[in-house]
């Protein structure tokens, strides 16, 4: 069952200009992006910085106009006209990029963590401060830290400061927009394999952004490659990494640098001739206005977007 | 393979905390030959971003002792007046963020047309521009004729990176640091960008010191790699040894923590604790220690030593010899399984 439904949205940003300061044109930052994301699972959305992943992301969450198109949450229509839209900010939050920028400077941890709380739930302050307890040992942050500010936090401790935050009122989808990217390689695997353990332990369903393909594979179940504000292929992890159809996604793939050294002249000549290969037919894959086509299916689960003919 | 172009001695550059002096970098000594590409590894705090700091003389306030031999010359310690006769023109860097390297205020062709000037006095303006758009080309900007005249805020992140190295071998450099040189950038763009630094290393037959915390990017580029932990070199060999045969406790625990390859589990391995500060850096005994609690004590040595294990391929300390991560079996790991 979908617990997400995004449908045709568009989300454009108008350009002003001239003496009047009119509209003169728009940047259409998504143009037409339909997916779902079922309950329990990992939906990662992967494309270049650029390509409108995060402002689908931002827009699920509330946080942009959306031009056209709907979003649907559980039965819930989130974007419908006032006095029908659902408030569903409790039940999806958001942890993001950088943890040095996402945590106030100036507040201590229990009283960030505790912020939803006052938002949301009218508490007592020892219940309050007994729930925080019971969020930053879940995360494996120490009690004594109650009272330290973000500064004396490595950025892992930080971004699982993040992820406390954004579990306190149970959400149901939560957001991660490139949550490891600022982050070592160890301290990326502590972060990753928490996330883990909380959505098992708490069935959550987690829509992941990210560029890092690696990390993607790692985590998602499926995949949409976003490029140029639209959707060019969607499918399971194995069949994105091991039979991409889009010459985007082909190029994506191609380009993740290999680990084994031995295998170096040959994943070089791969990327060349997957190189050329998008070199000679990228414009096969985009009509006549350069958009990608709509996504057709090619197994139940495999969607790309190719031309008619095919 | 060629004949040596840096050689870094007993290496160690310290900072002053509270009146004291602490060592970010601990006696390292590496070697960079003639088009040879050698990778420095290791996570946010171990010291490579220090070395190559202490290589171009960047670090003001530090205490740099021991050798460095560019060309057979000691330039540790050089004053800036000397020290600027080689930067930018035998010797140059790729820098992390393009965003704070550029000044944001002046046009691409004037910062590449200020390298040129610095070291050729007698090239006019119009021809330093001409070969600043002939730079920009070379590094695969699209129309360089435009661009010349943009600032950096009108460029993407990838473009601004490519003004980066356009800047950096203006001047056909012996020697190019490529500090992080991709890690802010789309992978689509950091393959173009590798590329790059491959073609123009093969053309000028130069060395390249490739500073990186990206194991991938270090498989596809790296001709050498040198592991460095808490300012220590803790293991050294070619590329295949590091990656088909690491030996070093943190060099296999690294690589069994990148996600979606050979090396790692459903779970990614996590290194226990953090990297220590500079100040609570342990001094005495394996610095490693602390990460790999399960391990007895006996298996450390007291003075830690680079052992050279196998040709050329050096690990520091005895308990890479005991070494296997908690969740594996031991009687399986004495019977030496390798990964690859």
């Amino acid at each position: 069952m979908a617990l997400l439904k995004v449908d045709d949205l568009k989300i454009h940003f108008p350009i002003r200009g001239g003496i009047l300061n009119r509209v003169v044109d728009n940047v259409k930052a998504v143009d037409g992006v339909s997916f779902e994301v079922k309950q329990g699972e990992t939906y990662g959305l992967v494309g270049e910085s650029g390509s409108g992943k995060t402002t689908t992301g931002k827009a699920v969450m509330g946080l942009n106009n959306i031009t056209s198109g709907d979003i649907y949450f559980e039965d819930g229509h989130l974007n419908a006209e006032k006095g029908k839209k659902i408030d569903v900010r409790k039940d999806i939050q958001m942890i993001f990029q950088d943890p040095y920028s996402s945590l106030n400077p100036r507040k201590r941890v229990a009283d960030i963590v505790a912020e939803p709380f006052r938002n949301y739930e009218k508490l007592s302050k020892d219940e309050e401060l007994k729930k925080v307890r019971e969020l930053l040992q879940r995360v494996g942050i120490s009690a004594d830290s109650l009272y330290k500010y973000p500064h004396e936090f490595s950025g892992g401790q930080r971004q699982r400061i993040g992820v406390a935050r954004a579990i306190a009122l149970n959400p149901k989808l939560i957001i991660a927009d490139e949550p490891v990217s600022a982050l070592d390689v160890s301290v990326q695997a502590q972060v990753l394999n928490f996330l883990q353990d909380i959505q098992e332990e708490l069935d959550l369903t987690l829509f992941f952004i990210a560029h890092d393909l690696g990390v993607i594979k790692h985590m998602c179940d499926r995949i949409g490659i976003m490029y140029q504000g639209r959707l060019v292929e969607e499918g399971l992890t194995e069949e994105i990494f091991n039979n991409p159809q889009h010459i985007y996604t082909k190029r994506l793939v191609a380009a993740i640098p290999d680990v084994d050294p031995r295998n170096r002249q040959k994943h070089q000549s791969y990327r060349a001739q997957v190189k050329e290969e998008y070199q000679q037919s990228f414009y096969d894959y985009f009509d006549d206005e350069g958009l990608a086509f709509n996504l057709k299916h090619i197994t139940d689960t495999h969607k790309v977007a190719l031309p008619e003919r095919g | 393979m060629s004949h040596e172009l840096l050689e870094i001695k007993n290496l160690s550059t310290s900072f002053q905390i509270d009146e004291q002096y602490y060592a970010a970098v601990d006696d390292v000594t590496l070697t960079v030959h003639e088009n040879e590409v050698l990778a420095i590894v290791g996570e946010s705090g171990s010291g490579k971003s220090a070395t190559a700091f202490s290589i171009m003389g960047l670090h003001s306030r530090g205490k740099i002792e021991g050798e460095i031999l560019f060309q057979g010359n000691d330039i540790a310690n050089l004053p800036p007046s000397k020290l600027n006769k080689i930067r930018g023109k035998d010797m140059s860097m790729i820098f992390q963020d393009p965003l704070t390297a550029l000044n944001p205020l002046m046009e691409i062709g004037d910062q590449i047309g200020e390298v040129l000037l610095l070291h050729n006095k007698n090239m006019s303006k119009s021809k330093r521009r001409e070969y600043a758009a002939e730079l920009l080309g070379r590094v695969g900007i699209p129309r360089p004729d435009r661009v010349v005249e943009q600032f950096p805020h009108e460029l993407s992140g990838g473009m601004r990176q490519r003004v980066i190295i356009a800047i950096a071998i203006a001047n056909q450099p012996k020697l190019l640091i490529a500090d992080e040189p991709t890690t802010a950038l789309d992978v689509t763009i950091q393959a173009q960008i590798l590329d790059l630094i491959r073609e123009l290393k093969d053309d000028l037959n130069s060395g390249v010191i490739l500073i990186t915390h990206d194991l991938g990017v270090v498989a596809e580029m790296a001709d050498r790699v040198a592991v460095m932990y808490a300012g220590q070199i803790v293991e050294e060999a070619d590329v295949e040894s590091i990656f088909v045969n690491p030996q070093h406790p943190y060099t296999r625990s690294l690589l069994s923590s990148i996600p979606a390859t050979e090396y790692a589990q459903d779970r990614l391995h996590v290194i226990q604790g953090i990297v220590p500060s500079l100040k609570n850096l342990p001094r005495e005994g394996c610095r490693f220690k602390e990460r790999i609690p399960w391990m007895d004590d006996s298996v450390h040595e007291d003075h830690p030593e680079l052992h050279e294990v196998s040709d050329n391929h050096f690990v520091r300390c005895t308990c890479y010899q005991h070494f296997y991560f908690p969740d594996e079996n031991k009687e399986e790991q004495a019977n030496g399984v390798t990964e690859g």
